[in-house]
């Protein structure tokens, strides 16, 4: 899809940000909220503690675009697991998931064999971050 | 400065140092002798405390080494804490596991994935013997970072206590139980924030008449700090917050000139060095004079601004892992430039993954070569006098005051809280934070600037979880509710119930008794739940 407005390269874009499992730590998944934001998505956010089910289940109901998975407990190969599962049983497997956190490097290919389309570490620069999700959506 | 290496790939542009600190506050490059104002000073172990609350410093006594340390089962855990005493740490810090510290036993479907994986599974009493097995509670102080179900902590220690044999007031150690931070930065809340201000103020109130010597609460900036909070606004959030636990103990009849000797603080330390010695300084200063001016304390053990530090943090970072152990340094002399009270070190691949044995040894080994081969311990406050340091402690001390200003006006910590107005801030802040990485105005090596084309991230040596952890954890907990009593857990939990719905009644000794019937962690918080009800996070962005 080509954009009229480089600044805004998500507009159009509705994108679902979660924090699945027990996990505290918001930071990282607000600050990417507030980015895509103002690269022009529609942005959800779940706040804490949501179930793989409750989240695959908002991403139904927003008819969204993709899903940010934010996870720094390292739990990450569970629960991405599980929210990929939970959606495929909604038949929303069209829904693109990325994935953001402490995420280490050899779980990469692991989580992208799941159906992961990026994974974003703390040190990466949220142009990218933002490029990558343009990219692939 | 001078230019980058032109081996290195080049960062974003010639790395500068601009006239402010990381705080926001103007730096000259000259500060001359009408800086201080030796007034403000005063002397060490003198109010205001700026120079320090020991007229000796560290030669009387030197910080406390405490690593911060616990994952998977308690037997690997009491493994861990052997191996760091033989290394000569001189307290324990005890990590629990999400399920124990949001208070969901391990057979919970929001549990599963997460036991063992960032802490030990404490989910009874049963876990906590072995955790301690061998350890002698009345020669060790440990450390317990837990707030949502800190007081269950708190008593399961106790009724550890009560089976090794130990009288309670022999304890020493602290828990961290500042839920006021987990709202806005660290996300363990449970119950709404007056009934968890409630059981805050019960375990103090329990814990200064049974184990007068155990911290009750470290009132933390440190999580806000990670997630983005300048060290000005962190000193600002915390001293904010320990002023509503000290309203709230007062409310409840507690005489401050007591519970005021037991509170304590933790912080994070970043690398803007003097940014972090005036905050220490500044802090230390503000907090006696709350005391005294505010409270009317007179005792000075009761304005004491007592504070362990976090060296490392979102300050270490993954590329060119072994940088950290540099960051880790200076920091560690900040801390105790800053007069620090106990200093934990990260281990320099604490960026990436659960330190191995190695790396956690040269964070120990850091502090012992600052504490004795450096020197800098020999007299209290050694940059006290220092034209610039006194400015900078002025300024910072402005800037706390002026953040904290901000709060009030807002209509106080705990409406700022409960309207998620804090959470909000902090998230611009987190994100000012990193575009100013992102661009390189904020210089981190090997980051943004000095970075080596096609750097591998990560460091050989990688620790592994044992992937039976959870399985294990498992069975033991079915194990321990197969062969409890159970008309006696029944009954502990009934009472428990009654004395959570009233509100003068202090729920402390009832979750003691509610441990040693082996009660489950999950099965005392759904009790108090059904109580209190759960805390609705504004979502607001």
């Amino acid at each position: 899809m080509t954009h009229d407005n480089p600044t805004r390269p998500l507009a159009g874009r509705r994108i679902l940000i979660g924090k699945p499992g027990l996990d505290g730590h918001d930071i990282g998944a607000k600050i990417v909220a507030l980015t895509l934001r103002d690269a022009g998505a529609e942005v959800i956010y779940t706040g804490l503690r949501r179930s793989p089910a409750q989240i695959a289940q908002v991403a139904v109901d927003e008819g969204v675009d993709a899903v940010g998975l934010s996870i720094l407990s390292g739990s990450h190969r569970e629960l991405v697991a599980d929210v990929i599962a939970e959606l495929r049983g909604r038949d929303a497997q069209d829904v693109q998931v990325f994935v953001g956190g402490t995420i280490p490097r050899e779980d990469h290919d692991h989580l992208r064999s799941l159906g992961v389309a990026a994974i974003f570490t703390a040190d990466m620069p949220l142009d990218a971050v933002v490029a990558q999700m343009a990219a692939a959506l | 400065m001078t230019p980058p290496d032109p081996n290195l790939a080049a960062g974003p542009g010639e790395p500068t140092l601009g006239p402010v600190s990381r705080s926001g506050i103007p730096v000259s490059p000259c500060v001359d002798a009408d800086a201080v104002q030796p007034d403000r000073v005063g002397r060490p172990g003198e109010y205001p405390f700026t120079r320090g609350i020991f007229p000796d410093g560290y030669q009387g006594r030197l910080w406390t080494i405490r690593q911060y340390s616990g994952f998977g089962t308690a037997e690997e855990s009491n493994a861990r804490y052997k191996f760091l005493l033989e290394q000569g740490q001189t307290g324990l810090s005890v990590a629990l596991d999400l399920p124990t510290q949001c208070g969901y036993d391990p057979t919970h479907p929001m549990a599963r994935p997460e036991i063992g994986k960032v802490g030990v599974s404490l989910s009874n009493l049963s876990e906590a013997e072995i955790l301690f097995e061998g350890l002698d509670l009345s020669r060790i102080s440990t450390s317990f970072t837990i707030n949502g179900t800190a007081a269950i902590v708190y008593a399961m220690y106790l009724a550890v206590a009560d089976k090794q044999g130990v009288p309670r007031h022999k304890l020493t150690g602290t828990i961290q139980n500042d839920i006021l931070k987990e709202y806005v930065a660290r996300g363990t809340w449970i119950f709404p924030v007056r009934p968890s201000m409630r059981l805050i103020a019960d375990s103090i109130l329990y814990a200064n008449e049974v184990t007068p010597r155990f911290n009750p609460i470290s009132i933390a900036g440190a999580h806000v700090r990670d997630a983005g909070a300048t060290a000005a606004e962190e000193m600002a959030y915390t001293l904010a917050n320990g002023l509503a636990y000290v309203d709230e103990l007062r409310a409840r009849g507690g005489d401050v000139e007591k519970f005021a000797k037991r509170l304590s603080f933790f912080f994070y330390v970043h690398m803007d060095l003097f940014d972090e010695v005036a905050k220490f300084r500044a802090g230390r200063r503000l907090w006696a004079r709350f005391m005294k001016e505010r409270y009317g304390v007179q005792d000075p053990k009761a304005q004491h601004f007592r504070f362990g530090v976090v060296c490392g943090g979102s300050s270490l970072v993954a590329p060119q892992p072994y940088n950290n152990v540099v960051r880790v340094a200076v920091e560690t002399l900040a801390a105790v430039f800053g007069g620090a009270q106990s200093i934990f070190t990260c281990a320099f691949d604490e960026a990436f993954q659960i330190p191995t044995e190695s790396s956690a040894e040269l964070a120990v080994r850091t502090q012992q070569i600052i504490a004795y081969e450096s020197g800098i311990a020999r007299t209290v406050d050694p940059l006290g006098g220092s034209y610039f340091v006194e400015q900078h402690t002025d300024r910072m001390e402005e800037e706390i005051l002026r953040v904290m200003a901000e709060i009030d006006s807002y209509g106080g910590v705990e409406r700022a809280i409960e309207d998620g107005w804090i959470q909000l801030r902090l998230a611009e802040r987190g994100l000012e934070r990193k575009l100013d990485t992102d661009s390189g105005r904020q210089v981190i090596v090997g980051v943004n600037h000095f970075r080596k084309p096609d750097e591998r991230i990560g460091v050989g040596d990688v620790f592994q979880l044992d992937p039976t952890v959870a399985q294990r954890a498992l069975e033991k907990y079915q194990r321990v509710l197969d062969t409890r009593h159970a008309a006696a857990v029944e009954a502990s939990l009934a009472r428990l119930s009654a004395a959570a719905a009233q509100d003068r009644e202090n729920v402390m000794p009832y979750l003691v008794e509610c441990c040693h019937a082996y009660a489950t962690v999950g099965e005392m918080v759904s009790c108090l739940k059904k109580q209190w009800g759960e805390f609705k996070e504004p979502v607001n962005l």
